[in-house]
């Protein structure tokens, strides 16, 4: 009782003096921010166009209509920012007479105005000066980089070629399944019997972690038919990469799989062995299962990963399409057809990397769920 | 006839001792409670027994054979001994029924539909007919504790081991699950169980074993052990209980 007494005591002492009402943070300066903001970035389009037709003579007419879409766009933004001007204005004079949650909500609302046109005025920025660049040295960059003939004349080649990385990626995925559940299992072998296999997994898992995926693809590339070790040797060079690739990425997914297995609560297995389930019913049934749903988005990740890296194979010599292009390249000194490549890789690797992002934030509403 | 004969059973996690010479028989159909303060070690015997923790002295016996140390048969063990968990641990990837199943299929070999008829016929016992086909997820506390139980049942076993039960339920939950160890209890199964129901305890236990720190202090039929307690460690935690509004 005594205690209980004395803290009520003590918040009392502290609550004597009422608190000072502050007033809120002025929108006026952000709001007029925002309209010089805007009128700033018109302008800049305006420069950016005219800039532009003096490279691309004969071009005028579409580079013109794309200014004004731009410049229309960032006008409309005028209609906010003077918006945040007003409830600036509404803020001060609310406050004045005393009005605060008036005030304070105007305000409120002003600066989100402002915020939200200066974002987009940037963002409009950062694309005329992508714009400068591609066309700066009289339009060198934009040749360099993205010459629509080059383009056209490597674009089936290219693509076809890529093709063989798709094959290494998901003939490598295959077997890295495989692979980095055996590494996982037995880096997590049970007992005094399996520690030496935990020991090999371990140093395997080390080792390969630590090698870069090109020195590994290097070495398998060229060593192994200089080996000469039966059957081994005289693969193609597009199974050294899958080879390769296997062994490196084995390790990162074993880990993977240990981390998913590991995360399952150990009530479960416990639950599981008391039925009467032996070690392995008990992965089987139980555990395996459960841990295979939550890997998936580490694992497409890794994947994601592992598909940008089926490029290094280019050091072995495969006609993959990084190689192709790099002969489209060489032949005619640009590189367009290299951004091909970049084009395709972002083709494929965008759509997983939203799958992912969905499994993930489902596998977050089903451990809130639970 | 004892069932489960613990004899000086010790058991240390590293340095720290848990269990410190422990001595205890349950006869067949009897049911024993054990009580005493979390840390007390109640928790670990269980799982001792279970074969979930190994010894680190003395022996164990179930049904009459050693059930502890090197070579001991688990699996044969687990089938005899079963034994439900505080959390419940029901498989969250399995619907009711298939998690009373599964040991079924797994151990007897027994094939699905079989195991699954079973299965629903032992959850329409329980009162669960209707929520055979639902996950755990979608289960109350309640309802999955008495799934859980169901499933330890399925293999048939000779006695269970219950590890405060009731600890992670609701209070208005508690009692749908002590009514089916009353049942079982009534039905002559044999039961080790620890808890803090210590009005339930009274009323089902024909012993009840208080444990501190590792150490049986003191073992008793339950009005002796809540009437007329010998220990003063034992009087010291029945007040706190009674302090506490739980007795």
């Amino acid at each position: 009782m005594t205690v209980s007494s004395d803290l009520l005591t003590v918040l009392k002492a502290e609550r004597t003096e009422p608190p000072k009402a502050t007033p809120p943070r002025p929108a006026l300066p952000l709001a007029a921010a925002a309209v010089a903001a805007v009128l700033v970035t018109v302008t800049l389009t305006a420069a950016t166009a005219q800039s532009v037709s003096k490279v691309l003579p004969g071009f005028g007419l579409p580079v013109a209509g794309g200014a004004v879409v731009v410049a229309v766009a960032v006008l409309t933004l005028l209609r906010p920012a003077l918006r945040a001007v007003r409830s600036g204005r509404a803020a001060a004079a609310a406050w004045s007479e005393d009005r605060r949650a008036d005030a304070r909500r105007a305000a409120s609302e002003g600066r989100e105005d402002a915020r939200t046109v200066l974002g987009w005025c940037l963002a409009a920025l950062v694309l005329l000066g992508a714009v400068w660049f591609l066309f700066a040295n009289d339009r060198a960059v934009q040749r360099t980089f993205l010459d629509g003939e080059v383009i056209g004349i490597s674009l089936r080649e290219t693509a076809s070629a890529f093709g063989t990385n798709l094959f290494i990626a998901v003939a490598a995925q295959i077997l890295i399944l495989v692979w980095g559940l055996a590494l996982a299992l037995a880096r997590m072998a049970p007992g005094r019997t399996g520690r030496p296999l935990r020991l090999l997994a371990t140093a395997y898992i080390d080792g390969f972690r630590a090698v870069p995926a090109i020195i590994v693809i290097y070495l398998i590339g060229f060593g192994l038919p200089l080996a000469e070790v039966p059957v081994l040797s005289s693969l193609s060079p597009v199974w050294f990469a899958i080879l390769a690739l296997t062994l490196t990425y084995g390790a990162y997914v074993a880990e993977v799989f240990r981390a998913g297995i590991e995360s399952i609560a150990p009530g479960q297995s416990a639950a599981a062995r008391s039925l009467g389930l032996s070690h392995s019913a008990t992965l089987r049934h139980v555990v395996l299962p459960q841990a295979t749903r939550r890997v998936v988005p580490p694992l497409l990740n890794d994947f994601i990963s592992l598909q940008k890296d089926t490029a290094l194979v280019n050091v072995i010599g495969t006609i993959d399409a990084f190689n192709q292009s790099k002969i489209f390249a060489s032949n005619h000194f640009n590189l367009s057809s290299v951004t091909v490549v970049a084009a395709l890789f972002i083709l494929i690797t965008i759509p997983q990397a939203r799958l992912v992002d969905r499994l993930v934030a489902r596998e977050q509403r089903r451990g809130k769920g639970a | 006839m004892a069932f489960i004969e613990i004899d000086g059973v010790h058991k240390s996690y590293g340095q720290t001792p848990v269990l410190r010479g422990i001595d205890l028989t349950v006869a067949q159909h009897q049911v024993v409670t054990l009580i005493g303060a979390s840390g007390s070690g109640k928790s670990t015997l269980l799982r001792c027994i279970n074969g979930l923790e190994e010894i680190s002295g003395g022996e164990i016996r179930v049904g009459g054979d050693v059930a502890s140390g090197r070579g001991t048969d688990v699996d044969r063990l687990r089938r005899d001994v079963g034994m439900v968990f505080q959390h419940f641990n029901l498989f969250p990837h399995m619907s009711a029924v298939r998690n009373v199943a599964l040991a079924p299929m797994q151990v007897r070999g027994i094939p699905r539909a079989e195991a699954e008829e079973q299965a629903r016929a032992l959850l329409a016992r329980v009162g669960l007919a209707d929520k055979a086909d639902s996950m755990p997820d979608r289960l109350s506390g309640g309802q999955q504790q008495r799934v859980a139980i169901v499933r330890a049942l399925a293999t048939g076993p000779r006695a269970l081991l219950l590890d405060e039960i009731t600890s992670a339920l609701d209070p208005e939950l508690v009692a749908e699950v002590l009514a089916i160890v009353r049942e079982l209890a009534e039905g002559g199964m044999t039961m080790l169980l620890a808890t803090h129901e210590m009005g339930f305890a009274r009323e089902v236990s024909n012993k009840v074993c208080f444990l501190h720190q590792g150490v049986l202090l003191e073992e008793g039929p339950p009005e002796q052990i809540f009437g007329d307690p010998q220990q003063e460690r034992t009087r010291a935690f029945l007040r706190r209980i009674v302090e506490a509004g739980r007795l």
